[in-house]
């Protein structure tokens, strides 16, 4: 579905990728892992078209995404909820996720997108009960369910989620990893980037471990929870400490 | 005698200050409408458009040919007015904004600044440095009310405006394309994400301030007249407002724009008009120093802010 090759991204004189080549298959669920700095949220940028300097190749079922605008990546159905928590905080958490649709709007009527905000409603009662207040006002974790209910209004084909979970409390997150369990189930691909590595490469397919942007490492998931090196450096393991679980 | 004669001035009094506010509501009306037009750009941009001034010039200057040489009667120089004005500003966002890549807001300010010149010049050539002026939109008969008059064009213009505001209020607050401005001003690449074309909403923001601006123009022209270089002051008392309602803020804007329009035409009445123009500059700054977010900024977004 999404193939990668050689990508490398620049800001101004900074190199944040440096030949990255990864693939994703439909209806997988594909978990990108690094610590900070590493490029991952410049991944995903440079996917959604927000990079401007990128060279290498970017395709999406075989049609180049690199040079484009970030409304035509949307219109040809990719989708990103990304890094803290980009809500319009003066606009309605209802506003919010009509502007999700905001190309459907053109093409298929308010009458379907608000079937969609429904839904999305019965997913997050909390959302429904607070459809009327400004964004701005909810709680850390409503406004990461904000996001990616927002993202998911396009109804997109490869949906990139940019660290779902962070700064939530495990509870939530545990709820945010569920719901996007649930999205695989309904058909969405999803490319996931999360500093939860366990949480992550628990719900994932696939894996690509990112440094300093470079892939390091890829696999089935199973096989990157075992191996030595994901271990250390992600998951808090075979070194003495009190993260270790 | 001397009595009768106390409370004879007195009444005088009142009404004269009723016909300095009254004048000072139509002024500041423009005021108000000139600031909603600096904000609208600023929120989709963080761009403080100084032409804005001349979007204003602009609309009487269109409005006086197309009434005068061309002969149309008013109800169709109108729409025509506004159009050019429109046409005018999405060009010039076409042409001096949209070409550069990443630029600072610092350079595309003084860019604005320089199209301000040029449309400047592009009207002295165009119309000379004669002042015109309009025939009002109905009678010129002054309206007795309470105790001071009011000229029915004040009525156009503060029905024109009321229409203007309550519009733009349901296009923000209703139509997917207003949400999509405003989602533009609380978060750009959150905007762009979404799949907004953020260049299109720029071009649309500087379509709908010239298109403001042009009608401003229009409906104060029977009144204050028009010359080629009035669009600078017109410009820079709006942005008085825009900065005293707290920029970005629509409502604010509005209320300042009234508020100094009535404070100088009081001035002018009261003290003297030499110090008109000076006086709307004073207040705000009296204001800034108290509040720099201006009277109805919040202190936290104005953190935010570039300006
Ligand atoms: N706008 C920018 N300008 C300059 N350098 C940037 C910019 N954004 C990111 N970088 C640099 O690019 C590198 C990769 O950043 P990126 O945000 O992609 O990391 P990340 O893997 O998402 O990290 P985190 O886990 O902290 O979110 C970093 O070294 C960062 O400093
Ligand atoms: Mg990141």
């Amino acid at each position: 579905m999404l193939t990668i090759r050689n990508l490398e991204a620049y800001y101004g004189a900074i190199q944040a990728l440096k030949g990255v080549s990864l693939h994703i298959l439909p209806e997988e669920i594909v978990c990108l892992i690094g610590a900070n700095g590493a490029g991952k949220s410049t991944l995903l940028r440079a996917i959604s078209g927000l990079v401007l300097l990128v060279k290498g190749e970017i395709s999406l079922d075989g049609v180049s995404l690199v040079g484009r605008s970030p409304e035509e990546i949307v219109a040809l159905g990719i989708s990103q909820a990304a890094e803290g928590r980009q809500i319009f905080a003066p606009l309605t958490v209802l506003e919010n996720l009509e502007l999700g649709a905001y190309q459907r709007f053109h093409k298929e009527g308010r009458r379907q997108i608000t079937q969609e905000i429904e839904r999305i409603f019965e997913l997050f009662p909390v959302l429904q009960e607070r459809r009327a207040q400004p964004a701005g006002t909810l709680s850390g974790g409503e406004q990461q369910m904000l996001v990616i209910s927002r993202a998911l209004m396009s109804k997109p084909k490869l949906l990139l989620l940019d660290e779902p979970s962070m700064g939530l409390a495990p509870i939530v997150a545990k709820e945010i990893f569920q719901f996007i369990r649930d999205l695989r189930e309904s058909g969405t691909t999803i490319l996931l980037v999360e500093q939860n590595a366990k949480m992550a490469l628990s719900l994932a397919d696939r894996g690509y471990v990112l440094e300093t942007g470079k892939i390091i490492l890829e696999g089935e998931t199973a096989e990157l929870l075992q191996n030595r090196e994901v271990k250390r450096a992600y998951l808090g393991k075979g070194r003495k400490g009190f993260l270790e679980e | 005698m001397g009595n009768s004669y106390a409370i004879e001035s007195q009444e005088m009094s009142t009404s004269i200050i009723l016909q300095l506010i009254l004048s000072g509501v139509t002024i500041g009306s423009i005021y108000a409408m000139v600031a909603l037009g600096f904000n609208i750009i600023y929120n989709s941009t963080s761009i403080i458009n100084f032409a804005q001034g001349e979007f204003v010039m602009l609309g009487g200057m269109f409005m006086v040919s197309l009434v005068g040489p061309l002969n149309l009667p008013m109800w169709v120089a109108f729409p025509i007015a506004v159009l050019a004005v429109t046409l005018i500003g999405m060009a010039f966002e076409r042409l001096c904004i949209h070409p550069l890549k990443m630029p600072s807001v610092l350079s595309l300010i003084i860019i604005t600044i320089a199209g301000s010149i040029l449309l400047k010049g592009g009207a002295m050539f165009a119309w000379g440095k004669e002042t015109f002026s309009l025939p009002h939109f109905s009678t010129e008969k002054p309206i007795l009310l309470l105790e001071a008059t009011i000229l029915p064009q004040t009525v156009w213009i503060l029905g024109i405006i009321g229409m203007v505001v309550l519009l733009l209020a349901l296009f923000f607050r209703f139509t997917i394309v207003g949400k999509a401005m405003r989602a533009c001003a609380a978060n750009r690449p959150a905007a762009s994400l979404v799949g907004i074309n953020v260049k299109r909403i720029v071009l649309l923001s500087f379509a709908l301030s010239a298109a403001i601006g042009a009608i401003a123009g229009i409906i104060i022209t029977p009144i204050s007249l028009m010359d080629y270089e009035r669009g600078a002051i017109l410009g820079l008392k709006g942005f008085g407002a825009a900065v005293l309602g707290g920029l970005g803020n629509p409502m604010g804007a509005v209320v300042a724009g009234f508020l100094i329009g009535i404070v100088e035409s009081l001035c002018a009445g009261l003290i003297s008009s030499h110090y008109k123009d000076a006086v709307g500059l004073v207040v705000l700054l009296m204001v800034l120093f108290i509040k720099p977010s201006g009277l109805f900024g919040s202190a936290q977004v104005s953190k935010l802010k570039k300006f």
